[in-house]
């Protein structure tokens, strides 16, 4: 008998309807991957379990969990099965962990929550489960303060809650979606190792394939509330046969983009000579000036004309500085930038807005990105600062400038007139394009710019990006942490580790062939959905196609 | 009706007729506030005096309307006198942090270090008692409040992206702070400035209660409460008449407050 019966789901909050005729089994010992883009209502399903929804929230259907209706249960009940029979993994370990506590005491609270044990009982077992998530009292002290720990750290702190009192079923909301790719690939490897040890039953939510083909038995894919297709990994992901399922599997793969003809000629459109950011550490003292943290060590890299340059590292070594550097938001401590010639080492304002004109950047967040309050319009018409004095362009020039920059990246003119929050995501971070080329720059930052979008609008994006490179003669500074990207658009690459460039070279050879170990390790823990899936099932390509519901 | 909506509509209704009453009083009255009449004096409700008269037979209506602009100029000024300076030092304190930051907010702290009233009591015993020195002392105290409410918010917004595209876009942080920060701050610091508004209202009530805010014969609420003390077995009503003013404005304005800063905000308005 399955452990996790989920039938004929319905959800609908304030009248919306959410989820309709969710139907899903899960065995013990198996890992079920729900995925499917933002909005789809994978989370919804997942929270439905738990019983945790937003005020307003109606369901119908049933949710058998070891022989027990969750719909049926009381307030009183879930509770006691939160945390002893469910437990739950979140997306973000920071939040998701008390700043107050000491990481042994939160583990220990969900003991004293549901059993009747001493508190030093609980702590015992607090400290064994620390021990078994990877986190031994020789290396992590057990009586750390959650900030005291790296982003891994916290999220195995998690699983420790989470699997303390051995739940029959595991919830993993997008867990490893905040982490480092090696970091994800240990935390994976983790969830799966505790699926086997304690026979639990593991629901996966990712918007990830390549993380579903690592670690998942079945698949289930969810579009605007369904199911659209339910089955084994091998078979859904080697045989797609919905419409949307394939769409997802294609976009998934980001497709190699043929480099445009003018890259590489002419002089260096930026070179990076040797360049040093440092900045003071948090500790005070009274006398002597704080100790300095070397975030860029001697930096060097070029890049030419038209030229679609990757920047990959994890969190911390030291790449966004170096972005802030080369816009000239950071001060050098060693070495120069140059851009087409010209250097700006020493802070002089008018050659510095000279050359921003010619470097724009789109960040990572496109809600953090446009101001909420201003029209978008103005949003993108922001770096017309750059021009003042003479030849700056006219009110209707701007204007004229404005609206054909929003219909280059697929908006139109009118769109100026509305405010950020009536865009999608995917739409927004086409505004902020629009604002990186309304003053027609040379070269475009792109810091993790498709990386917080789902890999339909995704594709979409890189798509854009390459037509505008190719229209344009744009050079990019494409700077992601997700290897099968930066393989499929870039041309040249540099790997960063600890404020240093460990490797460059061309995507393909670099990635096929890394010399560095760091990168060596950065492609193996990247997960990779058909290196995963040939690793996985080997023979199940002669497996005959099966229908699945 | 929505949340927000009905806020902002019991809101600017009672401050809408205050002010209305207030701006009204100046060009007339029921009678004349500072007017004696011996004869009337003590008078209860009735068709000639709306709210009956006081121990000096002065109309009690007269001299609530005439009072409400007396406080709602004392407590518009007193915020005003506050809100500027301290906006301006939270930005630039925000803007520059280091050593600067350190001084404005120690600064902040000296100021917070003294209780308001008693200082205000102190300057207005110094100075003179009077509706001006009055607003000084209230002014004074709502410095280091915005100040502080303007530097937390101009924090958690100068990290944000579309700070950082501003400076890429060439811009120097007063002009970041003016275009960018100050209006992303627009909602709290409305919020606060109706709180101060209300303490300012209460403030100036007080310092006029203890004999330091307005003169007579201009009429102020606080003044009417003073008078009122000792004869509150005998008309009740002239305690409770300028008791309940400044209580319905306080409430009028935190409600307004409320109601402004959802309005403001673009991502909560609806139907725009």
């Amino acid at each position: 008998m399955a452990l996790l019966n989920i039938s004929g789901l319905h959800l609908a909050v304030d009248g919306r309807e959410l989820l309709s005729g969710i139907q899903l089994s899960l065995q013990a010992g198996q890992v079920l991957g729900l995925v499917g883009e933002s909005g789809s209502g994978k989370s919804m399903t997942a929270m439905s379990v738990l019983g945790l929804l937003p005020a307003g929230a109606r369901r119908s259907g049933a949710i058998d969990l070891g022989g027990r209706d969750l719909l049926r249960c009381s307030e009183r009940e879930l509770c006691a099965i939160r945390g002893s029979e469910i437990g739950m993994v979140f997306q973000e370990p920071m939040t998701a962990l008390n700043p107050l506590l000491r990481i042994d005491e939160q583990v220990a609270e969900v003991v004293r929550t549901h059993r009747r044990v001493s508190r030093r009982e609980a702590l015992m077992l607090a400290h064994a489960t620390l021990e078994r998530v990877g986190l031994p009292a020789s290396r992590v002290g057990h009586d750390r303060y959650p900030h005291t720990l790296s982003g891994g750290q916290r999220q195995r702190v998690a699983i420790a809650m989470a699997i303390v009192l051995k739940p029959k079923l595991l919830i993993a909301d997008e867990p490893t979606t905040a982490l480092d790719v090696s970091t994800q690939a240990r935390i994976l490897e983790l969830l799966r190792e505790l699926v086997r040890e304690n026979a639990c039953g593991l629901l996966l939510v990712s918007h990830d394939l390549g993380v579903i083909a690592e670690i998942a038995d079945e698949v289930a894919v969810m579009e605007r509330g369904r199911i659209v297709e339910h089955g084994t990994v091998a078979q859904v992901l080697r045989h797609p046969q919905h419409p949307y399922t394939q769409a997802l599997l294609a976009n998934s793969r980001p497709q190699p983009v043929p480099a445009p003809s003018a890259a590489g000629t002419g002089a260096p459109l930026l070179e990076v000579n040797h360049v040093v950011c440092e900045y003071p550490a948090h500790e005070r003292t009274l006398f002597r000036p704080p100790p300095a943290v070397r975030a860029v060590d001697g930096v060097s890299l070029r890049i030419d004309p038209g030229e679609r340059v990757g920047l990959v590292g994890e969190s911390g070594c030291g790449k966004s500085t170096l972005l802030r550097a080369i816009l000239g938001l950071e001060s050098l401590r060693g070495g120069t930038i140059r851009v087409a010639g010209e250097g700006y080492a020493g802070g002089d304002t008018a050659s510095l807005q000279k050359i921003r004109r010619q470097i724009q950047i789109v960040f990572q967040d496109p809600h953090g990105s446009l101001n909420p309050r201003w029209r978008v319009a103005d949003v993108v018409g922001e770096p017309f600062h750059l021009w003042r004095g003479p030849g700056a362009p006219s009110a209707d020039e701007r204007r004229r400038r404005i609206a054909s920059v929003l219909e280059r990246v697929g908006l139109s003119a009118a769109d100026g007139e509305r405010f950020p929050h009536e865009f999608s995501g995917g739409q927004r971070q086409r505004i902020a394009i629009a604002r990186a080329l309304v003053c027609e720059p040379r070269l475009l930052v792109l810091d993790e710019a498709v990386s917080a979008l789902d890999v339909s609008i995704r594709a979409q994006i890189l798509e854009l990006l390459s037509t505008l490179s190719r229209e344009l003669g744009l050079a990019y500074l494409f700077v992601s942490h997700d290897i099968q990207v930066v393989r499929a658009v870039t041309d040249r690459l540099y790997v960063m580790q600890r404020g240093r460039v460990v490797e460059s070279g061309h995507s393909a050879d670099v990635l096929a062939h890394p010399r560095h170990d760091y990168t060596a390790s950065l492609v193996a823990a990247s997960p990779d959905l058909d290196l995963a899936l040939a690793r996985r099932f080997p023979q199940s390509a002669k497996i005959p196609v099966a229908v699945a519901s | 009706m929505s949340q927000p909506s009905r806020a902002l509509a019991l809101g600017g209704l009672s401050s809408g007729v205050f002010v209305a009453l207030a701006l009204l009083s100046l060009l007339w009255t029921p009678y004349d506030p500072t007017q004696i009449s011996i004869i009337e004096r003590l008078q209860p409700i009735g068709a000639q005096h709306w709210l009956g008269t006081d121990q000096l037979g002065r109309d009690v209506l007269s001299m609530l309307m005439r009072g409400a602009a007396t406080s709602l100029g004392v407590a518009v000024a007193a915020v005003v006198l506050g809100a500027v300076p301290g906006i301006a030092l939270g930005l630039f304190a925000a803007a520059r942090r280091g050593w600067i930051d350190e001084i404005v907010m120690r600064g902040n702290d000296v100021v917070f270090a003294f209780p308001a009233l008693l200082v205000a009591i102190l300057l207005t015993t110094a100075f003179g008692p009077g509706a001006l020195n009055a607003i000084l002392a209230i002014g004074l105290f709502n410095i280091p409040v915005f100040a502080r409410v303007t530097r937390a918010g101009a924090l958690r917004l100068w990290p944000r992206e579309y700070v950082l595209a501003a400076r890429v876009a060439g811009k120097d942080s007063l002009r970041i702070s003016l275009e960018h920060i100050l209006p992303n701050l627009g909602g709290a610091l409305m919020v606060q400035a109706t709180t101060q508004f209300a303490l300012a209202i209460v403030a100036e009530s007080a310092l006029a209660y203890l004999g330091l805010g307005t003169q007579a014969p201009l009429p102020s609420w606080g003044r009417m409460l003073a008078d009122a003390q000792t004869l509150t077995a005998l008309a009740p009503g002239l305690a409770i008449y300028p008791g309940l003013a400044v209580v319905l404005s306080v409430l009028g304005l935190n409600w307004l407050g409320n109601g402004l800063r959802d309005l403001l905000d673009p991502r909560l308005a609806r139907g725009v």
